[in-house]
């Protein structure tokens, strides 16, 4: 794979695979749902779809019209730190594509005409499995309009901002010189914005959220810790939470499953997963569905005894070297699939990481001690740090407060 | 490093998969050394459809088995066993076909193909595991009960289908799933793993000869036969009803269909670009146009063509607001009846050819998706010159044939649909 730098900033990774005569191309800026200024919130996601209205050159549609005649296929997702676009066709139509993604990064056109509509189906999606905090508030989403998007573009739409992405059936100097016939005659604006979101001061005190719903015929139970992300974690630090997580609730080996699921018979399913490509500090996901007749509460108290288990006594060599083993084959098997591989690619380098740390993850990975994994448990899943949800049908939350309070003068 | 068979320049998937005889049947192999993994995938041909009277889910649930326990490895020493050395076993049923699948690094391919042996030789069917695979499969249709998604699509499977295995709940019902008895698994697992019609697939870092004896090792101890039960060819049924699924949800969940065609009916090519000018999984399609784009009545619509081994028809979906699902309907019902009549334009013929014969390439690229899709093409019946067929196929499909079999699926025929929320005016 190759990694180049144009002249106006826009960054460039080339991963080849030359299996099948197909391209992904992919743009990634460097922002996200968590760089909406404040009472913005939903505009890094409004963009997106802007971002189909179409240009002076390329009326509306006609992008995706393109794609589709070629038989490709598209989309754009827009997560908490990043916004990317991409298709995916066959190999001899990659210089087109970079053609209208470049236009659309410089020439978008942002009228009244065009953003009003847009306002009233983002409300629309309000019930779309996005996700309320990406998606935005309602309130807020209701009122944002054309300068607000222009502002945005003109901050976060430009090439210092952005990353292409290309894997597939490609070489480093054909990308990079259609890279530099399309992208590179866009101008560089300056420096990249400098993302400074207002941090998530220390976690002193543990929070329970309880909801009930009468849509709700299985209960389940979450937790959710602040912890370092690859970004922000001293070395090894992340590496020993991935680890860790794996570990514990990565599948029918894991502690938690085994445990919960297994010997214990509490559970019917258990698992953990961290999300470490962030730029900011980030959430280790433990979460459990109770066996019928088991409170959450129990349940609750059970998945604690495990962590606690691991930050207390360690871990063991075989189950250290099982985890490591998995996360490292992960690697080898993302090579199968171009698409993963610069999904992989354009998360790490919009999240604070470099090329080279994609690279070299799998030794980092091998490195991790028993004692770093310890170690990861004992400092960051902490109770203090975290917030636990109960899930529950209606009428059942009350019970649910009442018993906590019995189950954590036990625990 | 050892060298694939070169293919011809710019031309032929059918040329870089060789046949490989093995166990009575055929594994379509793709050799290729590019990245060190192998991908094996394969298929029984018998599915859901075979679950006894009363107990259906029982076929979803023996597949949940196969990887919980085998031979002297009870449920937790397997999974440890393939959580050793990364390899993936799973296995899967759907209608027709129970589905294997197997990846590996090139370093443990030995031992992923020794613990698939044992798998599907002598899987344990333990007491423990089921009432784990049970409780597994009942969380997961409590966690549906209210989902619109689920409701509507048992609603319309139970009317279009009624009296036949296809109508019936594939992964089971609250009343089904505690009948199902560890006698009925190994009665279904002796009845449907056998050698007497597999499809297979490998892709990826391995030989001819190795794969040869690796599949030879996995399947020959399965029996020669199968004792299935027979499961008749049907045709969509319910057209023209509409059933309701009172919910009280802000959105209505829609499900329309018709019959359709059997895969190998000479009109199947022309009628796949007829349904992809309505409903394709393009912005420029009829019904994303005239529902999405024109009205702003849905995020998403869209329809396909589903052929099972004993029945083949249209379907689509959509979500609305309730206060717009008369609306909706009626402007997919005007939409099919337009395309019914007039049919496609030249111009639509045209983008429609290009974009599936520009999209297939895209079906091959990961070694998984490869192998599925061999195994998909061999369980319908398909040489492996089709893969170099296809596109001509679709190359020659004319107006006038779309035109044809336009009014052949759509002409004077009334949906069967079912809605699941607090539609108004149905």
């Amino acid at each position: 794979m190759a990694h180049f730098r144009l002249a106006n900033g826009l960054e460039g990774v080339v991963i080849p695979d030359h299996r099948a005569p197909v391209v992904t191309h992919m743009i990634w800026y460097r922002n996200g749902s968590a760089d909406d200024p404040q009472g913005k919130s939903g505009i890094a996601h409004f963009l997106e779809h802007l971002m189909f209205k179409g240009t002076k050159a390329h009326k509306q549609g006609h992008f995706s019209e393109l794609v589709a005649e070629l038989g490709g296929q598209e989309n754009a997702f827009t997560s908490n730190d990043y916004t990317a676009y991409f298709q995916r066709v066959p190999k001899e139509h990659l210089g087109v594509l970079m053609e209208y993604e470049a236009d659309r990064m410089k020439n978008l056109v942002l009228s009244d005409e065009v953003v009003a509509p847009e306002r009233v189906q983002a409300a629309l999606f309000a019930h779309h499995p996005y996700g309320t905090p990406i998606i935005g508030w309602e309130h807020e989403i209701e009122k944002l309009d054309r300068l607000d998007a222009l502002a945005y573009y003109d901050r976060f739409y430009t090439p210092e901002n952005a990353i292409l992405v290309v894997a597939g059936d490609v070489g480093l100097d054909e990308v990079r010189s259609l890279a530099e016939d399309s992208y590179g005659r866009i101008p560089a604006r300056g420096e990249p914005p400098r993302r400074a979101r207002p941090q998530e001061p220390e976690p002193r005190a543990h929070r329970l959220v309880t909801l009930a719903d009468d849509k709700v015929e299985q209960p389940s139970q979450q937790r959710v810790y602040l912890v370092p992300s690859y970004a922000t974690a001293a070395p090894g630090g992340a590496e020993a939470l991935e680890v860790l997580a794996h570990l514990l609730g990565g599948g029918p080996t894991s502690r938690l499953y085994k445990s919960l699921v297994m010997d214990r018979k509490i559970a019917v399913a258990a698992g953990a997963y961290y999300m470490g490509a962030s730029l900011d500090q980030t959430r280790f996901w433990v979460y459990a569905l109770p066996a019928p007749g088991v409170t959450l509460e129990a349940l609750d108290a059970a998945v604690g005894e495990v962590i606690d288990e691991v930050a207390r006594h360690g871990v063991a060599e075989d189950e250290l070297t099982r985890a490591k083993t998995r996360l490292i084959a992960d690697a080898v098997y993302a090579q199968d699939s171009q698409a993963a591989l610069a999904r992989w690619y354009g998360a790490a380098l919009t999240t604070g990481s470099q090329v080279s740390d994609v690279q070299q993850w799998p030794a980092r990975i091998d490195a991790s001690t028993a004692q770093q994994v310890q170690e990861a448990a004992r400092t960051w899943l902490a109770k203090p740090r975290a917030v636990t949800g109960f899930l529950l049908p209606e009428g059942e939350e009350d019970e649910g407060a009442a018993n906590l309070e019995a189950a954590s003068a036990h625990a | 490093m050892k060298k694939a068979p070169a293919a011809p320049e710019g031309s032929s998937y059918a040329a870089r998969v060789q046949p490989v005889e093995a166990a009575g049947f055929q594994t379509w192999l793709v050799e290729d050394y590019a990245v060190p993994l192998v991908a094996f995938d394969f298929a029984f041909s018998s599915g859901s459809s075979q679950d006894p009277d009363g107990k259906e889910g029982a076929v979803a649930m023996l597949a949940t088995l196969f990887d919980e326990g085998a031979g002297s490895l009870d449920s937790e020493a397997f999974h440890q066993a393939l959580d050793d050395k990364a390899i993936e076993i799973s296995f899967s049923a759907d209608r027709d076909l129970l589905h294997g699948r197997l990846k590996t690094l090139t370093r443990h391919i030995d031992a992923a193909f020794g613990l698939l042996r044992a798998a599907l030789v002598e899987p344990r069917l333990d007491p423990d595991a089921i009432e784990r695979m049970r409780a597994q499969m009942t969380a997961n249709l409590k966690r549906e009960a209210k989902d619109p998604d689920a409701l509507v699509g048992r609603a319309w499977r139970e009317t279009a289908f009624p009296n036949h295995p296809y109508g019936r709940a594939a992964r089971g019902t609250l009343d089904s799933l505690p009948r199902i008895e560890r006698s009925d698994l190994v009665g279904l697992r002796e009845r449907m793993s056998t050698r007497a019609s597999v499809a297979a697939a490998a892709v990826g870092a391995i030989d001819a000869e190795r794969l040869a004896r690796l599949v030879e090792g996995v399947f020959a101890p399965l029996p020669a036969t199968s004792a299935l039960v027979s499961v008749p060819d049907v045709n969509l049924a319910g057209m023209g009803q509409r059933k309701l699924i009172d919910l009280d949800v802000p959105q209505a969940t829609i499900r329309f269909g018709l019959p359709g065609l059997a895969r190998h009916d000479p009109d199947y090519m022309a009628a796949v670009v007829v349904n992809h000018v309505l409903g394709g999984g393009v912005f420029s399609a009829r019904l994303f146009k005239e529902v999405r784009e024109k009205r702003g009545l849905a995020y998403s619509v869209h329809s396909q063509l589903v052929t099972h081994a004993h029945a083949g028809f249209f379907s689509g979906g959509t979500s609305t607001k309730n206060e717009r699902a008369a609306e909706s309907l009626a402007v997919i019902e005007e939409e099919i009846e337009k395309l019914a009549s007039e049919g496609p334009s030249a111009d639509e013929l045209d983008k429609a050819k290009k974009y599936l014969i520009g999209s297939y390439a895209l079906r091959f690229d990961t070694s998984t998706k490869i192998a599925s899709h061999l195994v998909h093409l061999q369980s319908e019946g398909f040489p492996v010159d089709y893969l170099d067929r296809r596109n001509q196929e679709i190359a020659n499909v004319t107006l006038e044939d779309t035109r044809r079999v336009a009014k052949r699926l759509f002409s004077q025929k009334k949906l069967l649909v079912a809605v699941a929320g607090r539609p108004e005016g149905l």
